[in-house]
């Protein structure tokens, strides 16, 4: 009862389902060398939901992540070309993104500004700086070094380096949101700001760490997106930020703040990715993924709001324990 | 009037010294004085409006006062934030739970101060266990796994008590913490109180209910409209000389009640229903007549008061006005039949802040004061004109944003807002709560001679002398049902506790 | 800002004191508003771009330059009225999108050009109402609901286009983009300056504005006022469909084919034009003639940018920049006051 009343676990259901439904007339597909490409591919959505599911719990949005990535993968590609190691490139790119998240994060903290309105200006401020420092020139996959391509793509019991981040990012995540003060903090920060005040907690601080958080991981993924597809331009990961929004809604993070797993979050952009790899190979043209994941995040929301629906006041004694005991005790 | 401190206990350990306040518009605190003793139960007593929540915030590091000292074991000091006050050892209970209702109970119990494992990572079963240890010391019977947006009003409440223990605290701040708590739990609390005491915490008492204040205090502090009055031991005072501080007059004098005049039924309400909210409310208005509506808080009184004006759907039940039963699925619906609401919640409810005055008032008639769905501002500031200095409103000007006025003058505008309408039932919720005195006196006034010009009136609120002294008839709930009625001499302060807390053996 | 009580003279006479109406009058508070500064900064960009370039005084030249903002703008007021009440369209450019393909869909099958135009406006309604009833009706965040929409709206576009594109729209209905009502001034400005009157009347002159204010600032007091909130939110939601369905006509007639990819990114530049022109993302405030002036800005800016062969990237940079800097300065300024 209460397994099937958890947003996860119908989340989960809904993507065997997806994934035999596709087995049944392909069951290549479900191959676990298949399935493996499948959780490389969305190895960025993953990296890129978790950091954005940090910033929604707070109540925030940061549209600029696609962004973000864009700008710091160039820079990766431009240290490469200047000869410095990769251990380096990692940091700075890791500093970078932070340093970009920080930027949207004071703006919120110290001047007040939605987060909207931040994240759509540094949106377009920090794609545009790509063309500053490049003049729209292309970073090609013959002008970085092998080392820095081939980091993301090597293979280690049985996965890329890639997935394999995107996996421990994940278990720190989940370490993170459930298990140390700061993840508390973006709950309760979302959830009932003013309460979070009484409890000690800075309500700006929270959201502009998760700001940092979120800027950090794109960053980190700036650089692996560049080095797995060889190339660095203006506008890789264009509109990449939908997506990454798409997949915390579709995973029950709620845009409102406070709620939402890590489960959940890493599910919906599975959910996305597998559709991703999927059209192909059932022979669906790629130019319906658009309106599917659309129609997906529309679905998403209406059951996330059915499920969230306030009852009203909890007042009449026989409410409070048939409630109780709905939710499982 | 001032009494000495109390000989054996000495120093205080907190002291507040010519705390000053102010807000846009109001000056909340206005050079108070405030003593809490190890060991001492101190009462904090006042009116609403009196300046106890706004020293509870000063205490708690959510505001700073703008002038005054705070001095802890004899050291002047800041509480700059929330955290700095939790680590001086002064922790809240307080009167609306500040909790997170997607969090655990034991989560809502430890965040800020969650138990670690070696690691550094919040140990959530010693986290749950010591919850349990908790809860069960205040004898609460809640699963600390337990989500908080399943439980109700009352357990809401103790996890609040239980997290306010969960930190070694020295000053435990207890606003209004029976208001929403049954008989047993209340003697539950009282048992806690007598604990803290031994254990020598100083707890600050903040009730307007003098039986407790009687049963439990040591101390008393009285402060009126902002302003400290007198101090001194409970031991040495009595209840009429803590109303008369109180209310700074004799409180016969405010209770403006003419003789009713009452009518024939204006609405009746029959077996109103709601999932979790209320069930079986069934009573009828008449013309002419004030209607009081009794209880704990969170009994479910706005909850009905609200379903009858449309913001929410009873699930099962119907209600009549004058001869025709009616349907009320939306506000719209409730103003077209001439009910109207003023709400407890003026802030997010009442008013709408960031529109001028003459704006709110002309809201809901708007298709009055229009030609062809155009506005004529004319029509509008003679419509808000008429119905604010028929209240007595002070403003600077109609065109003021109406967020910048005082509590009592916001809710002049709330109700000039709907006379505006020209209703047939106004519903009062709480309709004086933490207003200055001036303007209760102008509320009471007016609630008077609207119920004597015929309009039938509901007044729920949660102060018994403006219940008893306003009322033509009471009407009790508790848990979401009516517990009681009364009029004419039944109409007591005994009475009307007894059914509101439901002592046992009485109306189940 | 407001004087105190104190000041009031006291009538005695009548039961409650005497309240004037206003202590500033409306010509006072236009002055000091947010409106007379971004005249101010237009009328500077203006002065600037005809000093920094001979050829942008040029009538012709003026009035190509209008096409930088009037599509954008006709669906900014909207938008305007719908942030206005706390609300939000990231749809705007896909609906603009499926109008066009529909459009497209019906012109190859040979529909004239009153047929597309219907069909246009319809599509934008119907986008619009369909947004509206999932935030109106359902009660879901009009945020996400319009990121699900913009992706399902473009996407049936890619699914009916793919990489193809509609061309060969018959020259009637080149009229709404590429025409003149008379001299320079083209058909699409005239329908931004209509635009622009109908919705200053709407949202300022009738009731329906003053309750789209009412909820903005406080939407549940709105509805405890006996407002039927979500009937409004549902009709502005109907207006800025119908209003991208507009632009949609002038756009598609303006470049003469339909692809998938078309107004893509415009959905920000509407925002962004909204909230340069005073309107408060938090909803509440603002006015349509700062929208007005904001597309002026925006139009002049780019167009000044693109006579000194700035690349459009670039312009995009100092867009965002804008949008930054107007909200964070006066916070800025408020902030070094109170030290």
């Amino acid at each position: 009862m209460s397994l099937l009343k958890s947003r996860e676990a119908i989340l989960a259901l809904a993507i065997l389902a997806l994934l035999g439904l596709i087995a049944s007339r392909f069951p290549s597909f479900v191959s676990p060398r298949s399935l493996a490409r499948v959780l490389t591919d969305t190895s960025p959505l993953i990296l890129l939901a978790l950091g954005q599911m940090a910033v929604i719990l707070t109540k925030c949005i940061d549209l600029s992540v696609a962004a973000n990535l864009a700008l710091c993968g160039m820079v990766a590609a431009l240290l490469n070309g200047a000869g410095v190691p990769l251990p380096l490139i990692l940091l700075a790119v890791i500093a970078l993104g932070a340093a970009l998240g920080a930027f949207n994060g004071v703006l919120v903290w110290k001047l007040g500004i939605p987060s909207i309105v931040v994240t759509l200006g540094t949106m377009t401020i920090y794609r545009g700086t790509i063309f500053l420092l490049t003049g729209g020139a292309w970073v090609n996959a013959h002008q970085m070094s092998a080392a820095f391509k081939a980091f993301p793509r090597t293979v280690i019991a049985g996965l890329p380096v890639m997935a394999w981040i995107a996996v421990a990012v994940t278990a720190g995540f989940a370490l993170l949101m459930t298990r140390t003060p700061l993840g508390r903090a973006f709950y309760a920060a979302g959830g009932n700001p003013h309460a979070a005040v009484y409890t000690g907690i800075s309500v700006g601080r929270t959201q502009f760490l998760a700001f940092v958080l979120a800027g950090a991981l794109a960053g980190l993924t700036g650089y692996l997106w560049v080095a797995r597809y060889a190339v660095a331009y203006v506008d890789i990961a264009g509109g990449f930020e939908l997506d990454v929004v798409a997949a915390c809604v579709i995973g029950g993070i709620a845009i409102a703040g406070g709620a939402g797993t890590v489960a959940g979050c890493v599910m919906g952009a599975l959910f996305l990715g597998i559709i991703k790899n999927a059209l192909p190979v059932v022979g669906i043209s790629p130019f319906w993924q658009m309106a599917i994941s659309g129609s997906a995040i529309l679905i998403a929301i209406a059951f996330n709001a059915a499920s969230r629906r306030e009852p009203g006041r909890i007042i009449l004694k026989k409410a409070e324990a048939r409630q109780l005991q709905e939710a499982g005790q | 009037m001032q009494a000495t401190p109390p000989a054996a206990d000495g120093a205080p350990v907190l002291s507040l010294r010519d705390i000053v306040k102010t807000f846009p518009g109001v000056r909340a605190l206005n050079g108070v004085r405030l003593d809490l003793f190890p060991g001492q139960v101190t009462a904090l007593i006042g009116e609403n409006g009196a300046g106890k929540s706004t020293i509870v915030k000063i205490l708690t590091g959510i505001h700073q006062p703008d002038e005054g000292r705070i001095i802890v074991d004899g050291t002047e000091t800041r509480f700059p934030t929330a955290q700095a006050a939790g680590a001086a050892g002064v922790t809240a209970i307080h009167q609306e739970t500040v909790l997170f209702d997607e969090m655990t109970v034991a989560e809502n119990i430890f965040i800020g101060h969650a138990p670690r494992t070696r690691w550094g990572l919040i140990d959530r079963r010693a986290m749950r266990r010591r919850a349990k240890e908790i809860l069960a010391g205040i004898g609460a019977d809640l699963n600390p796994a337990a989500r908080l947006r399943d439980l109700g009003i009352a357990s809401k409440h103790l996890v609040a008590i239980a997290r306010a223990l969960s930190i070694d605290a020295r000053v435990v701040i207890m606003d209004e913490p029976t208001a929403a708590l049954s008989h047993k739990e209340i003697a539950e609390l009282y048992e806690l109180v007598e604990k803290l005491k031994a254990q020598g915490k100083a707890i600050l008492f903040i009730s307007h209910k003098f039986d407790e204040i009687f049963r439990i205090a040591d101390r008393w502090t009285v402060f009126r409209d902002g302003a400290f009055v007198a101090e001194g031991l409970m031991a040495e005072a009595t209840e009429a000389g803590l109303v008369r501080m109180m209310v700074g007059r004799s409180v016969d004098q405010i209770y403006p009640k003419r003789p009713a005049r009452i009518g024939p039924p204006a609405l009746t309400v029959a077996g109103y229903c709601h999932p979790t909210e209320f069930e079986d409310i069934t009573f009828t208005l008449h013309q002419g007549e004030i209607l009081g509506f009794y209880g704990l808080v969170g009994a479910g009184r706005s909850e009905v008061m609200q379903a009858l004006f449309g913001i929410t759907r009873p699930s099962k039940g119907a209600c009549r006005l004058g001869d025709q039963v009616r349907v009320i699925r939306s506000t719209a619906q409730a103003v077209a039949a001439g009910i109207v609401y003023v709400p407890e919640d003026r802030g997010r409810q009442g008013t709408v802040k960031g529109l001028p005055i003459f704006q709110n008032v002309t809201l809901p008639s708007l298709a009055r004061t229009s030609r062809a769905g155009f506005l004529r501002l004319a029509e509008e500031f003679a419509l808000a004109r008429e119905y604010t200095q028929r209240l007595d409103l002070r403003a600077a000007s109609l065109d003021q944003d109406v967020g910048l006025l005082s509590g009592g003058n916001q809710q002049k505008v709330v109700i000039a807002k709907w006379l505006a309408t020209k209703p047939r039932i106004i519903i009062l919720d709480e309709p004086t709560k933490g207003i200055d005195i001036g303007s209760k006196a102008a509320v009471h006034d007016f609630m008077s001679e609207l119920a004597a010009q015929g309009l039938a009136v509901i007044m729920v609120s949660s102060e018994i002398p403006e219940v008893l002294g306003m009322s033509d008839r009471v009407i009790v709930m508790r848990e979401g049902r009516i517990a009681a009625e009364f009029t004419g001499d039944d109409m007591t302060p005994e009475n009307l506790v007894r059914a509101a807390v439901g002592i046992e053996g009485a109306a189940a | 800002m407001s004087p105190h009580d104190s000041r009031l003279p006291d009538h005695p006479t009548t039961a409650g004191r005497h309240i004037p109406d206003r202590l500033t009058s409306p010509a006072a508070r236009a002055l000091k508003s947010w409106e007379a500064l971004l005249l101010v900064v237009a009328i500077a960009i203006f002065i600037m771009n005809a000093m920094a370039s001979p050829w942008f005084l040029d009538p012709w030249s003026l009035s190509d330059a209008t096409f930088n903002f009037t599509e954008k703008a006709m669906i900014a007021f909207a938008m305007a009225m719908l942030i206005v009440a706390g609300e939000i369209d990231l749809s705007v450019g896909a609906i603009i999108a499926l109008a066009s393909t529909v459009m497209g869909v019906a012109m190859s099958a040979g529909a004239p050009v009153p047929v597309l135009v219907l069909l246009g406006l319809g599509t934008g309604l119907a986008c619009g109402a369909f947004n509206g009833l999932l935030v109106a009706r359902f009660g879901l965040p009009s945020i996400v609901v319009t990121i699900g929409t913009m992706s399902l709206f473009r996407g049936i576009s890619y699914i009916v286009l793919g990489d193809g594109a509609f061309t060969g729209y018959p020259a009637g209905f080149a009229w709404f983009g590429q025409g003149y009502v008379f001299w320079v001034v083209t058909v699409e400005l005239v329908i931004f300056a209509l635009a622009a009157l109908a919705f200053g009347i709407l949202l300022h002159r009738t009731n329906f504005g003053r309750m789209v204010y009412a909820i903005g600032n406080n939407a549940t007091a709105a509805r405890f006022s006996g407002i039927r909130v979500d009937r409004i939110r549902f009709i502005l939601f109907l207006l800025t469909g119908l209003m991208s369905g507009v632009a949609a006509i002038c756009l598609t007639s303006r470049l003469g084919s339909t692809r998938p990819s078309i107004a893509s990114g415009f959905e920000l530049e509407v925002v962004t034009i909204v909230v340069l022109g005073g309107v408060s993302i938090l909803g509440g405030s603002g006015t349509i003639p700062g929208v007005v002036l904001a597309a002026l800005v925006m139009g002049l800016v780019t167009f000044g940018l693109g006579l000194m062969n700035v690349p459009g990237i670039v312009m995009s940079i100092v867009v965002g920049a804008l949008l930054i800097g107007v909200i964070a300065l006066p916070r800025l300024l408020a902030m070094a006051r109170g030290r």
